[in-house]
């Protein structure tokens, strides 16, 4: 059964335009209407219904639905659908994240387009699997070895598990690389109203695939025919030469493990081919900022006590504002520090012990107060629990 | 042995959150009349670690490690490896597992633990999906079941692990199943009195997975063995012998019953018989057992 986007197809199956829908359920359709064709599955709770919902719909729109053994093979079948031509995704939850990290690197290394849904429960190990939280921002970041740049979204609502599952496969196609959306348990298992975009109102964005003759393509370096550090995609079965490893390459794709400079320059494309873009990047909501002294700076599930909690604020005279990080990597650091010369302080609600509370430092480089806003267990931070954090604690 | 006569040991107290007609409480507590408390368990992640550890409780009266979901054999190993160091060897180390952290996530570790000749006892309690994780496939679901991953029924047929389990030449490989007490009993402290690297896989039929009412837990199992779609036998340093019923399958003294008789009961086949019978589905079910049936009479008679 050949693949191919059906625009029409696919609204059909996903039904009527405005939907009361679960988190979960909104990934599947933000994947559907990216024209993802290929999804590597694995149970695991709370995201098992991204699972289940491609498993019902994917072959509806001539896709391809594959339980994998675990963990480990949804990553590398996701990995070689992409190399065979398919966009491709995986849903998962801490546990089934850690078991990704390897081939998570492996995908940043060999530059492979993918999308990996992060629903993330209560962690270390097992944790609490029906409990949201926003533990694995750092992994997402650092989880694998070696130097790369992450790409990862933190949606707020139901709607933002479509646009973001649909931006994530953008990105994933412009840049070449794996992209996280680090939802929650709260928003993944969250029901809310979602309306799904028009295709009129879609952008798209697909990966560029190698067109220039054949013996002089270069697989491994900037693209040969933009101006782009994203080299052209080599689909496996259309005659270019592709040889693909998570070794150390130099450009013609050899192994070059031996070779520093090799190294050097392999690593600092694929990294900075993500860093020069990260002021084109920045994706952040900015609520009450113009005459804030004290602002929230929040994401994820998270920013929606923290709105109430400002609201709260606001109606007693206190100057607060909010802003919310709709991607969490790149980060925003220019925004950061900007914010951080016109507010006295920031509140860093999340619901770990502090992770992106450390970026927020290091970019705020002691312009104004930080403060970090924890909150583990499974529970979401409540408005007023938020508020006591602007009266001083 | 009759039932009247197995020890009154209980493991497994009350108090779980089991759901009614549980197979896996039923054959955990069958296992540990057998295994005693001089034992330790290692449960990845599965039902059972959820269903018996109910908080601020837990209804295991012997040391539980509940590991990582691919873990359970390798984690047995370290344990067992650990134990016989300080020279308490006598101490029986089990490794608990479903279908999925058996046959899919944990077969690497699994087999591992089997050629590395590890003494310990590994038991699968096979229930044919993911069923913690609300009833996904597993590479033990059967043929045109139906699970939240399958909406139109599996297309593919469940793997063989007692074969590849049997691949390892381990001194002792059985299957059983949670209808046939005594005969599970039986495997259980046979195994328990061998050394190196024991298997038993036990066919727990589950309610709200297969969907059937939960009182027809152990006629789901005995009608499994009379439809010949699973088979008691034991694997014993590599000779093979089946048991009970299945034993008079294979020697041709009763008839299989028709597969039909087991899966019109479970809703998971629900779709093979409305809105109209799938006469060409049910027989390929019946075909594949047959096939399997033909394979070890070639094999074992």
């Amino acid at each position: 059964m050949k693949y191919t986007r059906d625009p029409e197809l696919i609204r059909k199956v996903l039904g009527k335009k405005v939907q009361f829908i679960l988190g979960d359920m909104a990934c599947v359709y933000g994947g559907i209407l990216a024209g993802c064709s290929f999804f590597g599955g694995y149970p695991i709770t709370p995201a098992s219904e991204v699972a289940e919902g491609m498993a019902r719909m994917l072959p509806r729109v001539k896709g391809t639905y594959m339980q994998m053994e675990d963990e480990i093979g949804s990553i590398a079948a996701v990995i070689g659908a992409a190399w065979g031509g398919a966009k491709s995704m995986t849903a998962t939850s801490g546990p089934g994240f850690s078991l990704m990290m390897e081939n998570y690197g492996y995908a940043v290394m060999t530059e492979t387009p993918c999308v990996i849904v992060n629903v993330q429960r209560t962690g270390p190990s097992t944790g609490q699997p029906t409990l949201g939280a926003q533990g694995d921002m750092m992994q997402a970041k650092w989880g694998t070895h070696g130097d790369f740049e992450a790409i990862a979204f933190a949606p707020s609502t139901v709607q933002e598990c479509i646009d973001f599952t649909l931006e994530a496969f953008n990105l994933a196609e412009k840049y070449r690389t794996p992209v996280c959306v680090m939802a929650d348990g709260e928003i993944g298992h969250l029901r809310e109203r979602v309306i799904i975009p028009d295709e009129k109102d879609l952008k798209l964005i697909e990966r560029a695939p190698a067109t220039i003759d054949k013996k002089k393509f270069i697989p491994f370096t900037n693209s040969q025919t933009r101006k782009s550090k994203v080299p052209d995609f080599p689909t496996f079965g259309t005659g270019y030469r592709t040889y693909v490893t998570g070794l150390t390459h130099n450009e013609k794709g050899f192994p070059a493990t031996d070779k520093q400079k090799d190294h050097e320059k392999l690593v600092k494309r694929i990294t900075s081919k993500i860093s020069d873009d990260a002021d084109k990047l920045v994706m952040v909501e900015e609520i009450n900022l113009d005459d804030a002294e004290i602002a929230f700076v929040t994401y994820g599930a998270t920013a929606r006590p923290a709105e109430s909690a400002m609201e709260m604020g606001r109606k007693k005279g206190i100057k607060i504002g909010l802003l919310r990080l709709k991607l969490a990597w790149p980060f925003p650091e220019k925004v950061i520090h900007k914010l951080a010369k016109e507010v006295d302080k920031i509140i860093v609600p999340e619901m770990n012990l502090g992770q992106i509370v450390h970026p927020v430092r290091e970019y705020v480089n002691g312009e104004c107060e930080v403060v970090s806003a924890p909150k583990i267990g499974g529970e979401m931070h409540l408005p007023n629990e938020l508020f006591k954090y602007l009266e001083g604690k | 042995m009759a039932i009247k006569d197995l020890p009154d040991t209980e493991c497994v107290i009350p108090g779980s959150a089991a759901c009614p007609g549980c197979p896996a409480t039923l054959g955990l507590r069958l296992v540990f009349k057998a295994l005693g408390k001089n034992s330790i368990m290692v449960v990845p992640a599965c039902c059972t670690a959820v269903i018996e550890s109910l908080y601020p409780n837990t209804s295991f009266d012997i040391p539980v490690m509940n590991i990582a979901f691919e873990a359970a054999a390798a984690g047995a190993s370290g344990v067992e490896a650990a134990l016989r160091q300080q020279g308490k060897g006598d101490t029986t180390v089990v490794a608990w597992a479903g279908d999925g952290g058996t046959y899919d996530i944990g077969i690497q570790a699994l087999s591992g633990a089997l050629e590395r000749n590890t003494n310990f006892i590994y038991i699968c309690y096979n229930n044919q999906i993911y069923s913690n994780t609300g009833i996904q496939r597993s590479g033990a679901t059967p043929y045109a079941a139906w699970t939240t991953t399958t909406v139109g029924g599996k297309t593919e047929f469940r793997k063989e692990m007692g074969e590849i389990i049997q691949a390892h030449h381990i001194p002792y490989v059985a299957q059983a199943c949670v209808a046939y007490p005594e005969d599970l009993y039986k495997k259980v402290k046979k195994a328990k009195s061998m050394k190196g690297p024991k298997y038993i896989e036990i066919l727990a039929p589950c309610p709200p997975g297969w969907r059937f009412g939960m009182e027809k837990t152990v006629e789901m199992g005995t009608l499994a063995v009379e439809t010949g779609a699973w088979a008691l036998y034991e694997y014993e340093n590599d000779k093979m012998s089946f048991n009970g019923k299945s034993k008079l399958i294979l020697e041709g003294k009763i008839k299989r019953k028709p597969v039909e008789e087991w899966i019109k009961y479970q809703g998971r086949f629900g779709h093979l018989f409305k809105p109209e019978k799938d006469v060409k589905r049910i027989k390929e079910i019946e075909d594949h057992i047959y096939q399997m049936w033909e394979r070890y009479r070639s094999c074992y008679l």
